[in-house]
């Protein structure tokens, strides 16, 4: 049996202003997934990302989305002026919960990802890689089935980075499927069982992750590979 | 100079006794500016939140108003309350004109575009910088306002406070709405141009004292907030406290 679609791009163009930040993206995405998107800065991973979780709207084409629960993470969460424990909550109460279940999820969630103790300290005074596992739970919380990530470590230190990928790991591993831009490309062989290339708007590649990183592989991504200037 | 030294030995003893004349018009000040503040920010806060939020069509003709209302001369103000108020008026039914009610309105009509306008600045920063987060947690534009002026609560105070400068200090607007009545209208903007015009200036600089130390405290209790919200944010303060000019506008 197949796994279920999530998300189907069909010839999706996407203008921002002057910027043609997407060009006639096709695309599939399946559950249980970890996809990983590569590719130069500007080159439209985080259009891509903001597209599939219906941040932005293509100008042409169509999005097809599963109705599924999803959560995005962003490099630098966002923080409200309150407790780790309200910060989380406060997702849930936006889908409807009761402030006072939110805050009993909200505490289990904290504690999935090992940030318990902090859940009363205010989520502005939490280092980077604890606000990112703040951001995590606050996709656990929602029992988010797709987790979109838009270069969840890219700010982060060494320890940061690990717990971060630990906790992405132990969450497709539940069964979350992972869909994440990021520049390392050590993560994408730990993390992705997907690669997308992305340059110029365009989805130049798309290969599992041992054929991506194929050495005698040609075109576009091995020149990326290289360190290339496209 | 004599006179100024004299004036000022004369508007210290005011202040020291309590005059009653005095303390009367301070506190009648408070009470027109205070009150005014407060109906300007209960409907300038959601209002500068939604416009900060929202994208329709005409947006930029509302905010290029909105942004040639913060350069309405108070006189101006007191003028069309004036004409709203005044028994031949829309307003006149309420017979306003000369009474307390009137000088909030006008006030309340003074301060109100600085309060949307203000707001609107502060909230559409930082809906530009978490909005996106927002949306993607489930906020449509309304909550994104509400929460964002929550989470912006801080910088609101010094917007707040800033209005109620603005208020405080005007003179012309309730001058025309007013009528600067003893007892009644006389605040303190009013009272120092009047008291001045009589020559009597250890009274008129005895309030300007009061108007300056009133503005002051307002001032460290901003400055003393925005500590206290850096120290419990666990961060530098990223904004300084506007500073309220106290003079009669």
């Amino acid at each position: 049996m197949s796994a279920a679609i999530l998300f189907e791009l069909q010839a999706v163009d996407l203008h921002l202003g002057a910027v043609h930040a997407l060009k006639a993206c096709d695309l599939r995405i399946q559950s249980g997934e970890r996809v990983a998107l590569v590719g130069s800065n500007g080159g439209g991973k985080s259009s891509l990302l903001r597209c599939l979780h219906g941040l932005i709207e293509p100008s042409r084409g169509r999005v097809l989305r599963a109705s599924v629960p999803q959560a995005m993470v962003f490099q630098r969460p966002w923080m409200l002026r309150a407790s780790a424990l309200s910060n989380v909550a406060l997702g849930l109460w936006l889908r409807g919960m009761a402030w006072g279940q939110a805050r009993l999820r909200a505490r289990e969630a904290l504690e999935r990802v090992g940030l318990g103790e902090l859940a009363e300290r205010s989520g502005l005074a939490l280092s980077g890689g604890q606000q990112q596992r703040l951001a995590l739970a606050r996709a656990w919380a929602l029992q988010a089935q797709v987790l979109l990530l838009d270069e969840p470590t890219a700010s982060l230190d060494p320890a940061g980075k690990r717990e971060v990928e630990q906790l992405m790991g132990e969450f497709a591993a539940g069964g979350m499927t992972l869909i994440f831009a990021t520049h390392n490309l050590g993560q994408v062989k730990r993390l992705a069982d997907r690669v997308l290339y992305v340059e110029q708007g365009r989805l130049l590649d798309d290969a599992p992750t041992d054929r991506f990183f194929d050495p005698q592989r040609p075109g576009p991504a091995a020149a990326f590979l290289r360190g290339d200037l496209m | 100079m004599n006179t100024l030294y004299d004036s000022v030995l004369a508007a210290l003893g005011l202040m020291a006794a309590f005059d009653p004349q005095l303390v009367s018009i301070a506190l009648r000040s408070l009470a027109v500016s205070g009150l005014a503040c407060l109906l300007a920010c209960v409907m300038g806060l959601p209002l500068g939140g939604l416009l900060a939020v929202l994208r329709f069509s005409g947006r930029g003709a509302v905010l290029a108003c909105l942004n040639t209302l913060l350069a309405l001369p108070s006189v101006v103000v007191g003028l069309l309350v004036y004409l709203l108020l005044s028994r031949s008026g829309p307003l006149g039914f309420l017979g306003w004109l000369f009474s307390f009610q009137a000088m909030v309105l006008a006030q309340t009509v003074l301060v109100l575009p600085v309060v949307v306008a203000l707001t609107r600045q502060v909230i559409e920063q930082a809906d530009r910088s978490h909005g996106e987060q927002l949306a993607s947690m489930g906020a449509g534009p309304r909550w994104r306002a509400a929460i964002l002026l929550w989470d912006e609560r801080h910088a609101l105070v010094t917007l707040v406070i800033a209005a109620f400068g603005r208020a405080i200090s005007e003179v012309g607007a309730v001058m025309v709405v007013g009528g600067n009545i003893e007892g009644f209208t006389r605040v303190m903007t009013t009272a120092i141009a009047l008291e001045t015009s009589k020559g009597d200036l250890p009274l008129a600089l005895a309030l300007g004292l009061v108007l300056l130390l009133l503005v002051l405290s307002l001032n460290l209790c901003l400055g003393l907030l925005v500590r206290w919200r850096a120290r419990r944010d666990g961060r530098a303060a990223s904004q300084e406290p506007l500073w309220i000019q106290a003079g009669p506008g």
